[in-house]
């Protein structure tokens, strides 16, 4: 009787089988959505790339060699009978593939940054806004509403402007484009939260604010918090590359993605690789943490019922 | 209707308002324009003669009075970069952008439309997933990126459009086409994602046992159900668009759009040039939000104002 068990009519069912192993649990969670387990890996290889850049980079981004310059991809050893150009090199002879992997950090950096510190605010100014009500919220959403019927590029262009080109700048002026989407997230799920048996017994037995913001609220409107970091993260990989394509975001020596783009651009007709490959590299990181940002929605979604476990 | 749409209008002038005194901060508070505008090796005097004839000497709250005087009066000075007022010059470049971004709007609901209605109407099946996965692949690529390709392709390789300019079809196709990308996907996921809502509702089990044609169904009952999610996508996305969003998209196609103008006058620290700008943009997306707003009562009967 290890495996099934009878109630008082005599019927016979099966418990259902636990799994035991902290992998199967993992990929129980992909059932049915390969693709974003596939996403998943890939996302995670190029942020691991990224950031080991030096473990990984053939080449060193910065060096410059005239004689080797725009040479498409090629698979066979370069002059000097180093590893091959693969990706090709740039106007300056510089190894595409190692400029890919060292702007990845740039690119991944910045949007990760970016998303980390606006999620932060715009999570708390949500949570209070929500929680509050009144004034405070009227206020802050309206806030909300009018910069955010705005567009960003034009917001970060106008921060740049002021304050200079460079990659701090550009932090600072996406995340100021990018909080409110946050604290308009957490605000709504806050206004369902509140109004629960729980908080109103949290605020019975007397918890402070603090502990029923932190301890009580934040854990119950985690998951479309996560769903939102997520795709934002996918949308400041593109607001950053919009911008250094402009040249007003990443400045030379430095590279990103974007840059890259933008760099490549004059000499399109003569050297396609030192677009193409960046722009790929682009897409493939939206669309891995787009894919990942649906799973989440659609696996940690407490309103879904059809749970497989 | 007729209180809602001035409710709407004084909320307009809200927004407007708004934004102007944020630029104004950002830009008077935050910056100098002094030490934008004159090279580096300006002696004193110098600075402080600009700064006068500026008015940046005043206090800053006369500045900012100053300053919303001016935005009511639509007068936001001389741009300093062209020498003649700044409103004029961003109001010329507003066809420009209307031709690009509608022509590509046309495009993308053209497109979207059929794609979507079909992906919603067999959900699950083979061709739903490719049309949706691949709506989602279309809208990842950065679009200054798309045309950058497509000018390789049609116009390096193929010689059919030239690369850039402004004025005949062979100019517009290959813009129109790559800002078409993103409203397409967009338009495809929410258009199959609220089909698929409204085909899964009683109405339409009812409509089919009375024995509707399904192209009634469809087009007559669910999608004009459908239909204000749909707008409000629509209506999102062409405001951002026509307010500058596409500018790398201008630039690249060297199109003398308000997207154009804008990095331009980043690259001038052209400030009264800027704040038209803003104005002319906080307008235009005031403008098609209200349209937006008022369209729902088209579709949706129960909604009164």
């Amino acid at each position: 009787m290890s495996n099934s068990s009878s109630n008082k009519l005599g019927i016979k069912f099966e418990e259902p089988k636990k799994p035991n192993s902290f992998l199967k649990i993992f990929l129980l969670h992909f059932k049915g959505n390969g693709i974003a387990l596939v996403a998943l890996f890939v996302l995670i290889s190029i942020i691991f790339i990224s950031f080991a850049a030096p473990l990984f980079a053939p080449y060193d981004p910065a060096k410059s060699d005239i004689m080797q310059r725009l040479k498409p991809p090629t698979l066979s050893p370069s002059s000097k009978g180093g590893f091959p150009h693969i990706l090709g090199t740039d106007q300056q002879g510089r190894d595409v593939l190692s400029r890919l992997i060292y702007g990845g950090r740039v690119s991944m950096g910045v949007a990760f940054t970016v998303v980390l510190i606006a999620g932060i605010i715009g999570i708390a100014i949500g949570i209070i806004s929500g929680y509050y009500g009144g004034w405070v919220d009227l206020f802050l959403m309206r806030l909300v509403d009018i910069s955010s019927s705005f567009p960003g590029l034009l917001i970060a262009l106008t921060f740049v402007m002021v304050l200079g080109p460079s990659q701090r700048n550009l932090t600072f002026a996406l995340l100021f484009v990018g909080w409110m989407i946050h604290a308009r997230m957490a605000r709504s799920q806050v206004l369902t939260i509140r109004e629960t048996v729980m908080v109103e017994a949290c605020r019975t037995i007397g918890c402070s604010k603090p502990r029923i913001f932190i301890v009580h609220i934040f854990p119950n409107i985690l998951s479309p918090l996560i769903t939102t970091y997520v795709l934002e993260m996918a949308h400041m990989i593109g607001a950053e590359a919009n911008m250094s394509f402009l040249g007003y975001g990443i400045q030379p020596p430095a590279s990103s993605w974007g840059l890259m783009i933008g760099d490549g651009r004059q000499y399109i007709t003569v050297a396609w690789w030192l677009v193409v490959f960046p722009g790929i590299t682009i897409a493939i990181s939206v669309l891995c943490l787009s894919l990942i940002g649906n799973w989440v929605k659609d696996e940690f979604d407490p309103m879904k019922l059809d749970r497989k476990h | 209707m007729k209180r809602y749409i001035i409710l709407r209008l004084l909320y307009t002038l809200v927004v407007i308002f708004g934004v102007s005194i944020l630029v104004f901060i950002v830009t008077h508070v935050i910056g100098n324009p002094v030490n934008t505008m004159l090279p580096l090796q300006a002696t004193d005097a110098e600075r402080m003669a600009l700064t006068h004839k500026l008015g940046l000497d005043k206090p800053i709250l006369i500045q900012l009075l100053d300053f919303l005087k001016s935005v009511i009066r639509l007068d936001f000075g001389n741009s300093w970069w062209q020498q003649i007022p700044a409103l004029g010059i961003v109001l010329k470049r507003i066809p420009a952008t209307l031709i690009l971004v509608l022509l590509a709007f046309a495009l993308a609901i053209t497109l979207a439309l059929p794609i979507g209605i079909i992906a919603a109407y067999k959900p699950g099946t083979f061709i739903d997933r490719f049309l949706t996965n691949s709506s989602l692949v279309g809208i990842c690529f950065p679009p200054f990126w798309i045309a950058l390709m497509l000018i390789l392709l049609f116009s390096v390789r193929l010689g059919w459009f030239y690369t850039s300019g402004y004025g005949t079809l062979k100019h517009t196709i290959l813009p129109v086409v790559t800002l078409a990308f993103v409203p397409t996907g967009h338009l495809i996921q929410i258009i199959r994602s609220s089909m698929s809502e409204q085909l899964n509702s009683q109405y339409i089990t009812t409509a089919r046992a009375k024995g509707v044609k399904e192209t009634v169904i469809l087009l007559g009952h669910a999608l004009k159900n459908a239909a204000t999610s749909i707008v409000t996508m629509f209506g999102f996305d062409l405001g951002r668009y026509l307010a500058g969003e596409a500018a790398a998209v201008e630039v690249v196609f060297g199109w003398p759009g308000i997207g154009m103008l804008i990095v331009d006058t980043i690259g001038k620290q052209d400030f009264p040039l800027l704040q038209a700008e803003v104005f002319t943009v906080a307008f235009v997306i005031c403008f098609i939000n209200l349209i937006t707003d008022i369209s729902y009562g088209f579709f949706d009967p129960t909604i009164r104002y």
